[in-house]
């Protein structure tokens, strides 16, 4: 609790807490967005999403050592994940589209837990970080320092957000996701293959993800086993903002990031995960309680 | 044999079976107790995600509460808790048997009632959800729990709590925890099985059926869903008492609140088997633990790749598991007397 006085005679620091939850929670709105995406048109809630992310970053990472620049990472993250979430669906998860929810959500817990030790055979259990040579600003005399590879970050997502939005209003196959995930068969009966639309839907979640892992991996690290942590975020993140509300989505994530910032200072950095996973509970338990009131529940 | 002399016959071989057991296969002593820790698992799993239709992954929450409960009651009767943790195993704890003894029961007395009380505040916090939302509140309730007690430095933080040491020798431990774990096993199938012919059982079931229409006919049903989830937490804090003290050391992570894996697992222990089912979760829990030991000790580095492969193959293709299967594909094995049941004799 010291830092918390710590905060209150220090109002600089504040601010930092601020600007990087913001810029990290820029970051986490991608994966909460792809998670929102398949929930809504598949009524499958992806217990992998986190893995689909650290293997963004794994990709992102082999990008780097290779001698391209960290940047392009984040293309190649996405192309390679769009053809992994691909893989998944054809493989297992077109199975389990138009079946119980619990069943999808063991069979991606069973993705997800294969996933996690293949990238932990393939890239070693080591703490991974992609160095993106960019500097660092200082403000307020040194008192807040802001990575420029944060800033790069949270632009890169706003620029997906915005090609996320334009593709899903305008182009043909968006028409189609949108028109699947109000009535499939009503899609169906329209013309539409909604097997196809599915495939693709996965597979634009995966990529989605990738391309958040490759941030993730230049502004954080990253490590075979951390993937639930994604999942649970993503998911508060849809919760709080509802389905099919990107500007909800948005505003939760960078929510998450600050909250999630000033928690690890004041109460100590290892304390962050708990807090993000009581904090899951406790959300629930609210809106919940909220409805009960109203004889109404969550489902 | 008549049909009822042909099930006494049955329980008798089982029980026979599980006394004979550790004495027939003297190296796989521990194996088999955390079989029947699995089974526990596994049956107090299905009371709600079976019968009642609500799937939790957070059960393990209140496994995690009966490991700690009992193992720091034994060791906070005898001497100052907050001194021992902070040790962090530097000191170990060697009381004298009847002090033991003492502390053992009392501990293993404090854990389920520790348990239900824990299962009581989230039920009424979490029990109004419903679907997926509950399954994923419980997911992350698991793990919420595990580092929630990695981070209380009274309980010995992230580096966990040694259990004190069994005076006696080491076969005499492990036989006492077998029989110990044999007994609460056998208890809890026992105790499930007449609760599933009450009516408090088709109350379950009608939850799990159609929640809305359950509701409509006057029951209340949170209150229900409280209850069997209540009766869950009381035998796992139980499981969760011995675990400690068979493990002999509890981290908060990969012992008490191992939500990742163990929390799963008796999810997919009870699928496995044949989950609503009273048989289905002990098959399951028999057929998953030693697949998995198999797994551990033959594939070691693949393990998870393989369980992950297994899990999906479980659920993709055998969703009501190996007894629906069973009865899907050779329904007359199930069928006592189909053609001679009353209902079908009344049909034209």
């Amino acid at each position: 609790m010291d830092n918390l006085t710590l905060l209150f005679q220090a109002p600089p620091l504040a601010l930092q807490l601020f600007v990087d939850g913001f810029l990290i929670g820029a970051v986490f709105a991608l994966a909460a967005y792809g998670m929102a995406l398949v929930w809504g048109v598949m009524n499958i809630i992806n217990i992998c999403q986190g893995e689909f992310v650290l293997l963004g970053g794994y990709v992102a990472l082999q990008t780097a050592r290779s001698g391209l620049h960290p940047l392009l990472g984040v293309p190649a993250a996405a192309i390679v994940l769009f053809a992994v979430g691909w893989l998944c669906y054809r493989a297992v998860v077109y199975r389990i589209v138009e079946r119980d929810l619990f069943i999808s959500l063991l069979a991606t817990f069973g993705i997800a837990i294969l996933l996690s030790q293949l990238m932990n055979n393939i890239f070693s259990a080591n703490l991974e970080t992609v160095d993106a040579h960019l500097g660092t600003w200082f403000l307020f005399d040194g008192l807040v320092t802001i990575s420029q590879i944060k800033v790069v970050a949270c632009a890169v997502t706003l620029v997906i957000a915005a090609a996320l939005v334009l593709f899903m209003r305008r182009s043909r196959l968006g028409q189609a996701i949108r028109a699947t995930a109000q009535n499939p068969r009503a899609a169906r009966i329209l013309g539409i293959d909604t097997d196809r639309v599915y495939a693709m839907t996965y597979g634009l979640n995966a990529a989605i993800c990738g391309a958040s892992g490759a941030l993730v991996a230049m502004i954080w690290v990253i490590q075979p086993f951390g993937g639930l942590i994604y999942t649970v975020r993503s998911f508060m993140i849809v919760i709080l903002a509802g389905l099919g509300n990107l500007p909800g989505v948005i505003l939760a994530a960078l929510g998450l990031g600050v909250a999630e910032q000033f928690v690890g200072f004041i109460l100590g950095a290892q304390s962050q995960i708990a807090f993000v996973f009581s904090a899951l509970v406790v959300i629930l338990a609210f809106r919940s309680w909220r409805l009960r009131r109203h004889r109404r529940y969550l489902a | 044999m008549s049909a009822l002399g042909n099930k006494t016959a049955i329980r008798i071989a089982i029980l026979a079976l599980a006394i004979v057991a550790p004495f027939a296969l003297p190296a796989f002593q521990v194996e088999l107790t955390f079989l029947w820790i699995m089974i526990v698992f596994a049956l107090s799993w299905d009371i709600m995600g079976g019968q009642a239709g609500y799937n939790s992954f957070g059960n393990i929450a209140f496994f995690g509460i009966g490991v700690y409960a009992a193992a720091i009651l034994q060791i906070g009767l005898f001497h100052d808790v907050a001194a021992y943790t902070a040790a962090a195993g530097g000191e170990t704890l060697t009381l004298t048997p009847p002090q033991y003894f003492i502390g053992l029961f009392a501990g293993l007395a404090a854990a389920p009632v520790l348990a239900i009380a824990a299962a009581v505040v989230l039920g009424v916090a979490l029990l109004g959800l419903r679907g997926h939302y509950f399954a994923i509140a419980t997911l992350g309730l698991g793990i919420a729990a595990g580092e929630l007690a990695a981070g209380w430095a009274w309980l010995g933080g992230s580096s966990g709590v040694q259990v004190p040491v069994y005076p006696g020798s080491l076969a005499s431990q492990r036989l006492l925890f077998y029989f110990l774990s044999a007994a609460l096993g056998i208890a809890t199938f026992t105790i499930l099985r007449r609760l599933y012919a009450t009516r408090f059982g088709l109350v379950l079931n009608a939850i799990r059926d159609d929640e809305d229409k359950a509701e409509a006919l006057g029951l209340r049903t949170t209150r229900y869903k409280i209850v069997a989830w209540c009766i869950a937490a009381g035998f796992l804090g139980l499981a969760g008492g011995l675990m400690g003290h068979i493990i002999g050391f509890i981290d908060p992570r990969e012992v008490a609140f191992a939500g990742a894996t163990f929390g799963v697992w008796m999810v997919l222990m009870a699928i496995l088997g044949g989950k609503g089912t009273i048989w289905g979760p002990v098959i399951g829990a028999a057929i998953f633990h030693v697949t998995r030991e198999l797994f551990w000790t033959y594939l070691f580095g693949w393990q998870n790749v393989a369980l992950g492969l297994l899990i999906i193959v479980v659920v993709v293709f055998f969703p009501t598991g190996l007894l629906g299967w069973v009865r899907q594909r050779y329904p007359k094995l199930f069928a006592l007397n189909l053609a001679a049941s009353p209902a079908d004799r009344a049909r034209p």
